[in-house]
């Protein structure tokens, strides 16, 4: 019932905030989300899970309940964590606290809604890390939508309208697209699959996969879905091309909402990726690893290419997301132990580091009212702290040692470099290492001109050391980059318990 | 063993609770001529409505009209002129709901009306009409209960005398009304020709003894059609519905398009299912007729949503979405040539069941805000949700959940319906183009759903406004039609199942 009651509390929560007075929801959205953030990290203390949670492993903090039938199927309340995904719950947990305690400077009016939306956003996205059944989890998949919808819409930029109308229409027809594929790949399953559990239908498609439906054989069907789903997920991740919405996104929402949308939103396709396209389809993941890798390879490069174009600080973090995200999809399609496992490790990493360079944009943001990176000269000299925190996360993001960014990309390329699986896996390494080049290119080129040399702001007003609590959540998060990177067994070793039975065919 | 055991026509009692409500006020009426009293009058109605609801559901749930032990259950009342079943039951519940929910927001709408007895006893007496729609099980009772339904509407769209859209709009339903009423009839004496018999299975057994004059029961089914497209607001007999919608006062509006939609519905597939099977009336006439109803659900949804985006008028747009949403149900009428045809049907109905939650509260959003004074285009809806951000907060779950996102209602009857149509186009696979329309359709529908979302929240608004007023009847009615809409995500399976049964019971 722990993963219920984690719900629940950001649920009920939700409410409260969004009825409490303007004055107090700041605090009291706080204090409501430690509950969540310190249970999660009990569930992570008392994890006792092996294996895979869609293939036969066992699993943490199961609970399933009947639900309803429809025609010959069953669909259940049907929750429950492996080493892929309790990383990723706890995740979530840490960074909504620190949205919130980001958000206190920044947002000035409509508070209890803007804290009741986030608090719903949490609830919503541990639903998505949890849910085993297809279900249950297109509910809390789509409900993410329409929060954040709201966050740009309402607390965003100028042009935030746009921005919001662009997330939502976008997301949610990639949704239609993978929903329709899912569903019509189940009707082709069968009488083999009686229920939406995920688990079962992972079993039905490593056991044979579809029958064929509609004159269409199995075969074209599966590949059908396959492609279907890898474009729903695709926009959410998002690669290039479907990257536009992103950066539109980003600069427009409120800094706290960057930080979710970047640290946690963006997990949710490649979690789904790995948990529906890589694990059920090993087939086609194979035949079409070429064209993935492909894809992966050009959102790192050109994402990156993006990032040193931007003369704005947020543009510049949102675009990196794009590459680092193409790491991800380059592991997940080597196959091999690090390959998918190095993924998971930096959906993790890339999570704490992208949450702290939005945060610290933002910090400067309010300090300055500027993100434009010819405007600024010399911060460091006026918030040393700040900065040294934003310095310390570029660093993270460039893959320096003893930092998590290091361990999940090195997991990355060395599971991709000697991939079976993929053709040419040497090649696309490479140049999937280039990127790195380039990422400390934009991010060196960056903090050179905005935090060091002599200070230099045309402002009527002071600009001075960022407030205590920004400074105290951008520290918990660094600290959090480090600890991963002295010792990324704390959870590698859980997230390739989950990946084995993937890679050896299903472990069936 | 039933203590007490109730007569034959006590099966009736929801219907009969609805008529004596009406004579009740009526009497109120006559002892105080012009009597204003609101609370008196509201109150009657709403609690014979929801008296009605209550034994409606007692009956429901008791096993009153359930089916499988040799028609354990059903109660033919009057030689079978009326029969309640399952299918009856289920209809009057949406009916007394959306009923009540009118009745309880008219309180405060009707506040400085002259009139409010005749109103409210109109309103009763529509909803008898309903419910004894629900109950008919012959053509002259049928066409009995929809004059009974229709004679109260007109009146009630064109019950704002002094102003001249409601006249306007209460003349044009008329005048199409009768129009349609007269085709109507005109196709039961058809059919009555053809076959001899009135009652609806007598038309099904004698439908073989129609033999030349197939013909002529074709032409008679085919202005039955006519006759449920207009009540149903369905292409081609939709036009009456923008204006009358626009033009009526706004709970009326709710009313009509929410409960006397479900009406037509139940009529439809009472007539279709009972009194014309397909096989046999194929055999007659040599058309299936459900190839009608497929064209018809493709033009009416598409017609509706395209119509609906482009409206600048708030209630113009919910008019023609409400269009759009008879196609949806449509389709379970187009369903019913395959295998699996009960289970689509079912779907359609728990679609009407919701819809009558969630778009009845929406023009119950409008009646709130015609209550402030609010205009009538989006533009003037820009920023209410400053002030009244409960309200609003209500009318995003309404837009959401009719544009069929999760985690509302909207989401789980759209999913329901497009699951069981792809599912039943295995045997016929005409069904996968309206699977593919339903999916096209509710994507686009998002469009300008979200647009109303975006007016309330997002927008600035054009003009400041005074605090505004907290009726509490009108409050009351959206809050409870939100807590609804949401609340039948945990509480689908006993809806969905009665729903299920109530098809299978009929469609057999």
């Amino acid at each position: 019932m722990m993963l219920e009651a984690l719900i629940a509390v950001a649920l009920v929560g939700a409410l409260v905030t969004f009825v409490a007075p303007n004055r107090i929801a700041g605090k009291l959205a706080f204090a409501i989300s430690l509950v969540p953030a310190a249970l999660s990290l009990w569930l992570f203390a008392a994890f006792d899970g092996s294996g895979n949670a869609l293939l036969d492993g066992d699993l943490a903090f199961e609970s399933q309940a009947a639900w309803l039938e429809i025609g010959d199927y069953s669909i259940s309340w049907f929750v429950g964590l492996d080493g892929i995904s309790l990383p990723l719950v706890v995740l979530t947990t840490i960074l909504c606290t620190l949205a919130i305690v980001s958000s206190w400077t920044p947002i000035d009016e409509r508070e209890s809604q803007f804290y009741g939306l986030i608090l719903f956003i949490e609830a919503m996205l541990i639903g998505v890390f949890s849910a085993l059944d297809f279900f249950l989890w297109f509910v809390f998949w789509e409900a993410v939508l329409i929060p954040m919808y709201l966050l740009i819409g309402i607390w965003g930029g100028p042009r935030r309208k746009y921005a919001a109308i662009k997330f939502f229409v976008y997301t949610n027809v990639a949704s239609l697209v993978m929903f329709g594929s899912f569903v019509t790949l189940v009707f082709g399953l069968g009488d083999s699959v009686t229920s939406f559990g995920l688990p079962e239908i992972a079993t039905a498609m490593l056991a044979g996969g579809p029958e064929g439906f509609f004159g269409l054989s199995g075969t074209t069907l599966a590949s059908l879905a396959f492609i279907g789903m890898f474009l729903g997920f695709a926009v959410k991740v998002p690669v290039v091309p479907f990257h536009t919405w992103l950066p539109d996104a980003h600069v427009e929402a409120p800094t706290p909402a960057s930080i979710l949308l970047a640290g946690v939103l963006l997990k949710m396709g490649t979690y789904a990726l790995l948990r529906f396209n890589f694990t059920m389809f090993p087939e086609q993941v194979e035949a079409y690893a070429v064209p993935i890798a492909a894809i992966a390879v050009i959102s790192v490069i050109y994402g990156a290419m993006l990032a040193l174009a931007q003369t704005d600080l947020k543009r510049i973090v949102a675009y990196s997301s794009v590459s680092s995200m193409g790491y991800v999809i380059l592991g997940l399609v080597a196959y091999t132990q690090f390959g998918v496992g190095g993924a998971t490790f930096q959906m993790v990493s890339h999570g704490l580091i992208s949450g702290l360079m939005f945060m610290s944009v933002g910090v400067i943001y309010n300090a300055t009212h500027t993100r434009m990176v010819t405007d600024m000269s010399g911060m460091a000299d006026r918030m040393p702290i700040a900065v040294g925190v934003l310095i310390a996360g570029a660093f993270g993001y460039m893959g320096l040692p003893l930092m998590s960014g290091f361990a999940a990309e090195y997991f990355i390329f060395f599971g991709s470099f000697g991939s079976e699986l993929l053709a040419y896996s040497a090649l696309f390494t490479s140049l999937a290492m280039f990127g790195i080049v380039i990422v400390a290119g934009y991010l060196l080129f960056a903090l050179q001109r905005t935090v060091f040399g002599p200070y230099r702001l045309e402002t009527d007003y002071e600009v001075g050391r960022a407030p205590v609590h920004d400074v105290a959540s951008m520290i918990v998060l660094l600290g959090l980059i480090i600890t991963l990177g002295v010792a990324p067994d704390l959870i590698f070793t859980m997230i390739t318990d989950a990946i084995d039975p993937i890679i050896q065919g299903g472990g069936l | 063993m039933a203590l007490v055991q109730l007569p034959e026509w006590a099966a009736l009692a929801p219907a009969l609770l609805l008529a004596g409500t009406a004579l009740v006020l009526f009497l109120f009426d006559s002892i105080n001529p012009g009597s204003t009293n609101r609370a008196l009058l509201a109150g009657t109605a709403v609690a014979g409505s929801l008296a009605s609801l209550a034994v409606a559901v007692w009956y429901l749930a008791a096993g009153v009209g359930a089916t499988g032990i040799e028609n354990y259950g059903v109660v033919d009342v009057m030689n079978g002129q009326f029969v309640v079943d399952q299918l009856a039951l289920y209809f009057m519940i949406i009916i007394s709901i959306v009923t009540a929910l009118v009745a309880v927001a008219s309180y405060d709408y009707l506040r400085d009306h002259t009139y409010q007895a005749e109103y409210y006893s109109l309103v009763i007496l529509a909803a008898t009409g309903m419910s004894m729609i629900a109950v008919s099980n012959s053509l002259v009772t049928i066409f009995i209960a929809l004059e009974l339904t229709s004679l109260p509407s007109y009146a009630l769209v064109a019950i704002l005398k002094d102003n001249r859209g409601s006249v306007e709009a209460g003349l044009k339903y008329f005048l199409i009304g009768a129009l349609s009423s007269a085709i109507f009839v005109y196709g039961v004496s058809l059919v009555y020709g053809a076959t001899g018999s009135l009652q609806l299975e007598a038309v099904a057994d004698n439908l073989s003894a129609a033999g030349e004059m197939g013909g002529l029961l074709g032409l008679g089914i085919l202005m039955l059609i006519g006759g449920v497209a207009f009540k149903t607001a369905s292409v081609p007999f939709h036009f009456w519905a923008p204006e009358a919608y626009e033009g009526a006062p706004a709970p009326i509006s709710a009313f009509l398009s929410s409960a006397s939609k479900a009406a037509g519905f139940v009529l439809a597939i009472r007539v279709f299912t009972t009194a014309f099977p397909l096989e046999a009336t194929t055999a007659v006439i040599g058309v299936d007729w459900t190839v009608a109803f497929v064209i018809l659900a493709i033009v009416t949804m598409t017609l509706g949503n395209f119509a609906a985006a482009t409206q600048e008028n708030v209630k113009r747009m919910l008019a023609y979405s409400s269009i759009g949403h008879a196609g949806y149900v449509l389709i379970g009428l187009a369903a019913l040539s395959t295998e699996a045809g009960d289970l689509v049907m079912g779907a359609a109905m728990m679609h009407l069941l919701v819809y009558g939650f969630m778009n009845t509260g929406a023009f119950l959003f409008v009646a709130l805000a015609e209550y402030w004074g609010v205009g009538p285009t989006f533009e003037d809806y820009n920023g209410l949700s400053k002030q009244a951000p409960f309200a609003s907060a209500a009318m995003a779950v309404f837009m959401f959940s009719l544009a069929g996102v999760p985690p509302f209602g909207g989401f789980w009857s759209k999913y329901l319906l497009y699951t069981e149509t792809v599912n039943a186009a295995a045997d016929n696979t005409i069904l996968l183009v309206l699977a593919a329309a339903l999916v096209v359709n509710s994507a686009l529908s998002l469009y300008y759903y979200s647009r109303l979302v975006k007016a309330l929240w997002i927008e600035e608004p054009l003009l400041d406004r005074d605090r505004l007023a907290q009726p509490t009847g009108l409050y009351a009615a959206i809050i409870a039609a939100a807590v609804m809409t949401v609340v039948i995500l945990p509480a689908f399976d006993p809806i969905a199942s009665a729903a299920l049964e109530a098809a299978a019971a009929v469609v057999g």
